[in-house]
């Protein structure tokens, strides 16, 4: 959890706001920080659900546990179910169309038939152990790196769909949160501006009540700033008006600095 | 499956269920100990060496178990073959097992052009920068700390150099074939396989009749899944055995020979297949005591957001540029190296931060006993330890410069 980003953002693990689908999203960069910065802020109270679909469960564990929380330990409460896609999927790739596995991976057999086993997985791990449901807080969706699943095959539409329903059950119906992880390619100015990951961002921005988009700085490389972010709050239908800031930031080995733009410790 | 093991977090010592990955924290008691890997200075993660002491250098000091470094070919596939070839032959002088994968040539003859590598008793004659390094030559045989000034030649004739950390390879003369057999290799020749491909029955189709990856793929991945599974390297074997490292090493995927359409069409018909199969290999690595080399000609791929997406699924990526055939060979600019080299991808693993590099403008060059790679030119030096009272001469003399009356100026500057 770091403390700087809390402050930006007016939130703290005992009171944040509920119903939130906040989207991070980076271009040309690398923005998985700010996954262990939510994932470690969530499960100082919540109950988590999350889904790492390109690293394993001992990266997460490994940083977070320099943040000051135990995976191991809140996996075993029950705090937080975590979907390891990378050791689920050989079974799926490699074994064909055997029902043997997890069916929340079957777009990797078939890519047009979507994300609805990634749905029910979901959904019926929110569902499960009603007693103690009510232990935990509101219920938390994490994803890390939606957009690896454009790069198996699913369709844009597919995961916009997705997304949707994640977003009617978590923050309309059970007041939760979600945070998504998004990552696009291409420069914002080139013409081909239609491809995958960029209508997906496009599609999600407009589902989303936060966005942090993190991207490089845009005068070239940099080793002490390691980019920028924009927070951007949507205007909800108490008349806020949409909001942006823009910081930039270095990652360091406990935490992340996050500071305005040109008053980096480097440069002053 | 087994039950998960709760061995994340404690000393683990050599135990490596199939659940856990191989990325194993540095445990306090004893460290795993394969010959030719040691644990990183950044994080303790378990890491190998290249083949190239310089290229290990700008990947962060080599590469780790479990991961994936991908190398974009330059046009020609010269230095990128040459890369392949320094990894495996490094292999085999740590006495790691070799899995080679080529749609091209077949794998014996990848292995039997290895260059060969430098024995200590005639690494005499060696370029003069690296005897300049102050060092105990009495110090104790594997250093620590001063670990990169290990390569300092020592009197010794036999090829006992498994205890080091990257070595040095004369490109003009090739293995001897006693070093190559003593080495396990597993091979994949891809028209070797298509046989059998093509005889098994078609996979059943899809409600719509498509399949994600085309057979090819599927077939190195299965095959590479019964390699690892049959010689123990996700830990299904039981602890008698001694553990090493594979080191997998895939020529040219996405090419035409491989059944791929990605570098020929602007819309291919399998857009996800290299992506799907870089992501069960990612599986793969993740799950097993291996560490993978993949060549990709990305020049003949046109769609960039496409690149992006491949390199996004690996770990490392190194994209090489050769100046041959271009104007650039005879640019003054250029006449010291053979190409250029960008470091497009470094990762982070278990850790929030990487070692990153000060400079990125890097060029290579290929001389017979050394891959050498240098930064071409120098960023403005902005950091925060830079002491900038210091820079007094030059910056005392612009201040008065721009003041306008610039009398007693520096010698350097004239206005």
């Amino acid at each position: 959890m770091f403390a700087e980003l809390n402050s930006i953002l007016n939130s703290s693990p005992e009171s944040f706001k509920q119903g939130e689908f906040i989207l991070v999203s980076d271009r040309q960069t690398d923005a998985s920080f700010l996954i262990h910065h939510f994932l470690s802020f969530y499960l100082r109270g919540c109950k988590v659900c999350f889904l790492g679909l390109v690293q394993s469960f001992s990266h997460y564990s490994a940083v977070s546990q320099r943040l000051g929380v135990s995976l191991n330990q809140a996996r075993e409460k029950g705090q937080l179910v975590f979907l390891e896609g990378l050791k689920e999927s050989l079974g799926v790739l490699l074994q064909g169309d055997t029902s043997n596995g997890t069916p929340a991976l079957d777009f990797l057999r078939d890519p047009s038939s979507g994300l609805r086993g990634l749905y029910d997985f979901v959904h019926g791990n929110i569902r499960g152990s009603e007693g103690r449901a009510e232990d935990w807080g509101p219920p938390v969706l994490m994803v890390d790196d939606l957009s690896v699943v454009l790069s198996l095959g699913v369709s844009v539409g597919a995961v916009l769909d997705f997304s949707h329903y994640c977003r009617a059950t978590f923050c309309s119906e059970l007041q939760g949160t979600m945070v998504i992880l998004v990552r696009c390619e291409a420069e914002e100015e080139e013409e081909e501006s239609d491809e995958g990951s960029e209508r997906l961002q496009r599609g999600l921005t407009h589902q989303c009540s936060l966005t942090l988009q993190v991207q490089g700085l845009p005068t070239g490389y940099c080793r002490d700033i390691h980019g920028e972010v924009e927070v951007c709050w949507r205007g909800r239908c108490d008349g806020l008006q949409i909001q942006r800031k823009l910081f930039q930031y270095k990652v360091c080995d406990k935490g992340t600095l996050f500071f305005a733009r040109g008053t980096s410790s480097a440069v002053l | 499956m087994a039950a998960p093991s709760k061995s994340v977090g404690k000393s683990t010592g050599d135990r490596l269920s199939c659940n856990t990955t191989s990325f194993q924290k540095k445990s306090r008691s004893k460290l795993v100990s394969i010959p030719g890997t040691r644990p990183s200075v950044q994080n303790g993660q378990l890491i190998v060496s290249t083949g190239v002491t310089s290229l290990d250098y700008v990947i962060g000091g080599g590469l780790a178990v479990g991961t994936l470094l991908l190398i974009e070919e330059d046009r020609y596939d010269s230095y990128s073959r040459m890369l392949l070839k320094y990894f495996l032959a490094e292999g085999v002088v740590c006495g790691h097992e070799l899995y080679v994968a080529s749609a091209q040539d077949h794998p014996s003859d990848i292995i039997q052009e290895l260059p060969s590598p430098i024995l200590d008793d005639i690494a005499s004659p060696k370029p003069v920068e690296s005897q300049t390094k102050p060092c105990d030559p009495e110090g104790p045989d594997t250093m620590s700390i001063a670990w990169r000034y290990q390569n300092l030649p020592k009197v010794q004739t036999a090829l006992a150099s498994s205890s080091r950390f990257g070595h040095y390879y004369d490109v003009s003369k090739t293995m001897d074939p006693e070093i190559c057999q003593a080495a396990r290799c597993h091979g994949f020749y891809l028209p070797e396989h298509s046989a059998t491909v093509s005889s098994s029955p078609a996979p059943p189709p899809t409600a719509t009749g498509q399949s994600p990856m085309p057979e090819a793929y599927v077939a190195l991945l299965k095959n590479l899944q019964e390699v690892i599974h049959r010689e123990g390297f996700d830990g299904s074997l039981p602890q008698t055995k001694s553990r090493n490292v594979l080191r997998i090493g895939l020529h040219s995927l996405g090419s035409a020979l491989w059944g791929d359409d990605l570098c020929c069409r602007d819309n291919p018909s399998h857009g996800h297949a290299l992506t799907t199969l870089l992501y069960g290999l990612r599986a793969l690595l993740r799950s097993s005591l291996s560490v993978a080399l993949v060549t990709v000609p990305s020049h003949l791929i046109q769609n960039k957001a496409l690149m992006g997406r491949i390199t996004r699924l690996c770990d490392t990526a190194v994209a090489l540029e050769s100046f041959r055939g271009s104007e650039r060979e005879t640019n003054p600019l250029y006449k010291d190296y053979h190409g250029l080299l960008n470091v497009c991808q470094v990762p982070h693993l278990n850790c929030l931060v990487c070692d990153l590099p000060d400079n990125k403008d890097l060029a290579f060059k290929l001389k017979r006993k050394q891959f050498t790679i240098e930064r071409l030119h120098l960023p403005p030096d902005l950091s925060e330890t830079v002491s900038r009272v210091s820079h007094g001469g030059l910056a005392g003399a612009a201040m008065l410069g721009s003041s306008g009356c610039g009398s007693a100026g520096n010698k350097h500057l004239d206005f």
